[in-house]
């Protein structure tokens, strides 16, 4: 069996960044996140990576930009006011087709909102974010354990498909101490070769240009239907989603993160009540897996959405059941984070009370 | 016969579309020539601004990168990180540089990042059509500035130079000119350095360049290299601003 550790949130992101092979981190504090750039500088400096805290979030992003054109895997993370200003660096990125992954441990706002965890976020991670037409590949990990393996698979995702990817957290599963298992063998960075597009030096080979923009009349257009294709192929093969007790139920739960953790809790209170209720669990929330839900949406009922926000990821819900079931939803905005006991009420509420 | 003059293989051979007088294609020829004189262009990467050389990214003959307006020193910082083999050089107009990117240059000068920093000074926002930049002289029209700046409603011009003089980070600062073939020699040799000390692990090298525009100032290219010496140069007076290589000597 592989190593088993008890780690912070937080910390798990950085060994599991550090495993992916990615040796350059740029970015600047913001809490409910500071335990990222304070434990990867020291990490960083012990492998011999690139450690920078920046003067800004935009300069953050656009150190990441120059170092994934550079072809090496480049991560930020910050939180949710701080990932309002890498957009316009994010719009860039997905322009000009180049892997990064950052990382949003959301908190309440807006504005300057609060520093207690929230998804309030989560129409800016997966309906684009800034401005022009793109789309972010988003994971949504709900433990310590998901915090430790989804930087390797949001860069995998990231290279084959050329396109930023985003893992969404919040404070609660950030500062949260869980066992993690090393899962696999870390990745030598110099094992990884160099992407097509990187630029290194035109030694021997024609030089290569990363670039967002094309002035000549209908390029751009024809660039974006480009990039059409490959959402397309990213939203056919790459829907990622946990499903628990759903076979039976008569009401299902769809809730990501910190509220798929209180949800799970829900349904077990409601299952050891003969309540036949499931939890659909959302991993990839773009692209959204539209597809279980199509299907669950034919003999299902009652769905309920519970976000901890005024009500985001439910619009997602509505589009993939096409009005087929009824769509209830529990919301928490500001910072709020429900309990399980205040999920079981609702649940009750839908079914018609307790047997 | 024997060819004296041409086209360095450090520019791409492509037509360039800088307005007739404009400083931009000076600059371009001076650091296409220097890409092959120091023998870097296969080692290159260069980052084009927003602004009327974002074309920058066709012209020069290397690697280029064009990231969003103002953060050239940000891209650059992550390239040179990521890559300390490559020579990473980012051309900035005064708009990027000097209003959008001024925290990137200011902490990139402050952190003595070691990359070469050709700012293009030119005292307008030429691309968008002739708007007031962070450069803008007292009393110059621009066309939001219509009177004339008026230093009391639109504050003074930024001098990048002076700015960045006041850090402890900077290797190399120095303001040159495009406008008489006597500058261009002298902007040469300062870009020659800018890229040398970058070659030597020196730290940070910015050139500013005093540059026509004569499109956006409303005036013959004749005229504006007149203006360069006769107005420009009063206010962003030439010369070495930083030097550590002769403070070391
Ligand atoms: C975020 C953002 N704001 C504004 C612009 C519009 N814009 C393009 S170029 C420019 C100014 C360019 O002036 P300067 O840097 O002096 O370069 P020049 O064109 O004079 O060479 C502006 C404001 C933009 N592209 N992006
Ligand atoms: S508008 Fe000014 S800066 Fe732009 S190309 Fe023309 S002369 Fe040069």
């Amino acid at each position: 069996m592989s190593e088993k550790k008890l780690m912070y949130g937080n910390h798990a992101i950085v060994e599991g960044v550090i495993a992916a092979g990615c040796r350059f981190f740029a970015g600047y504090p913001i809490t409910p996140q500071n335990e990222i750039p304070e434990f990867m500088s020291i990490r960083m400096n012990e492998i011999g990576g690139v450690f920078i805290q920046t003067e800004s979030e935009i300069a953050a992003i656009n150190m990441l930009f120059g170092a994934a054109a550079a072809g090496k895997r480049a991560m930020t993370s910050s939180s949710s006011p701080g990932i309002s200003l890498m957009q316009e660096g994010i719009s860039y990125i997905a322009g000009a087709d180049i892997p990064v992954l950052v990382v949003n441990v959301i908190r309440g706002g807006p504005g300057l909102g609060n520093i207690a965890p929230a998804q309030s976020d989560y129409y800016q991670a997966t309906k684009g974010g800034g401005h022009g037409d793109y789309f972010t590949i988003t994971l949504a990990p709900n433990s310590a354990q998901e915090l430790y393996e989804f930087p390797k698979l949001a860069f995998e995702l990231a290279e084959k498909y050329r396109n930023p990817a985003l893992i969404l957290a919040d404070g609660l599963l950030g500062q949260m101490m869980e066992p993690v298992e090393f899962t696999y063998k870390p990745i030598d960075p110099d094992t990884l070769s160099e992407p097509s597009y990187a630029l290194s030096g035109c030694k021997g080979r024609d030089r290569r240009v990363v670039r967002s923009y094309d002035l000549k009349p209908g390029k751009l257009e024809e660039m974006n239907w480009q990039r059409l294709k490959k959402y397309q192929k990213i939203q056919e093969t790459e829907q990622r989603f946990e499903a628990t007790d759903c076979e039976d139920a008569d009401l299902i739960i769809i809730a990501y993160g910190t509220c798929a953790r209180v949800c799970d809790a829900a349904i077990r209170m409601a299952r050891s009540d003969g309540h036949k209720v499931g939890l659909l669990r959302p991993i990839t929330l773009w692209p959204f897996p539209n597809n279980v839900l199509a299907g669950m949406s034919k003999t299902v009922r009652n769905f309920l959405v519970v976000e901890m926000n005024m009500g985001q990821m439910i619009d997602d819900v509505k589009l993939a059941t096409e009005c087929r079931s009824k769509i209830h939803f529990h919301g928490r905005p500001g910072g709020g984070v429900p309990t399980p006991p205040e999920i079981y009420e609702k649940i009750q509420a839908i079914l018609g009370g307790a047997r | 016969m024997k060819q004296l003059f041409g086209r360095p293989n450090g520019l791409t051979d492509v037509l360039q579309r800088y307005c007739p007088g404009c400083g931009h294609g000076i600059v371009h020829r001076i650091i296409g020539d220097l890409l092959i004189k120091l023998n870097i262009r296969e080692c290159t990467v260069g980052i084009a601004p927003v602004g009327c050389s974002v074309f920058a990214d066709e012209y020069f003959n290397c690697d280029m990168i064009q990231p969003p307006h103002g953060r050239g020193p940000a891209v650059s910082t992550g390239i040179k990180r990521a890559r300390p083999d490559c020579i990473v050089f980012s051309y900035q107009g005064d708009g990027d540089l000097a209003a959008i990117g001024t925290a990137e240059i200011v902490h990139a000068a402050a952190r003595n990042e070691n990359i070469t920093i050709v700012f293009i000074n030119n005292a307008i926002f030429g691309m968008t059509g002739g708007q007031l930049a962070p450069t803008t002289l007292p009393g110059m029209k621009s066309t939001t500035s219509v009177q004339g700046r008026d230093i009391k409603k639109q504050g003074y011009p930024i001098k990048v130079c002076e700015l960045l003089a006041g850090l402890d980070g900077p290797y190399y600062l120095v303001r040159t000119a495009v406008n008489t073939p006597k500058n261009v020699i002298n902007t040469e040799k300062a870009l020659k350095n800018a890229f040398v000390n970058q070659i030597e692990n020196k730290g940070f090298s910015m050139v500013e360049i005093l540059s026509m525009c004569p499109t956006n100032w409303g005036m013959t290219p004749v005229q504006s290299k007149k203006w360069v010496d006769d107005t420009m140069m009063k206010y962003y007076p030439l010369g070495e601003y930083r030097n550590r290589a002769k403070e070391e000597k």
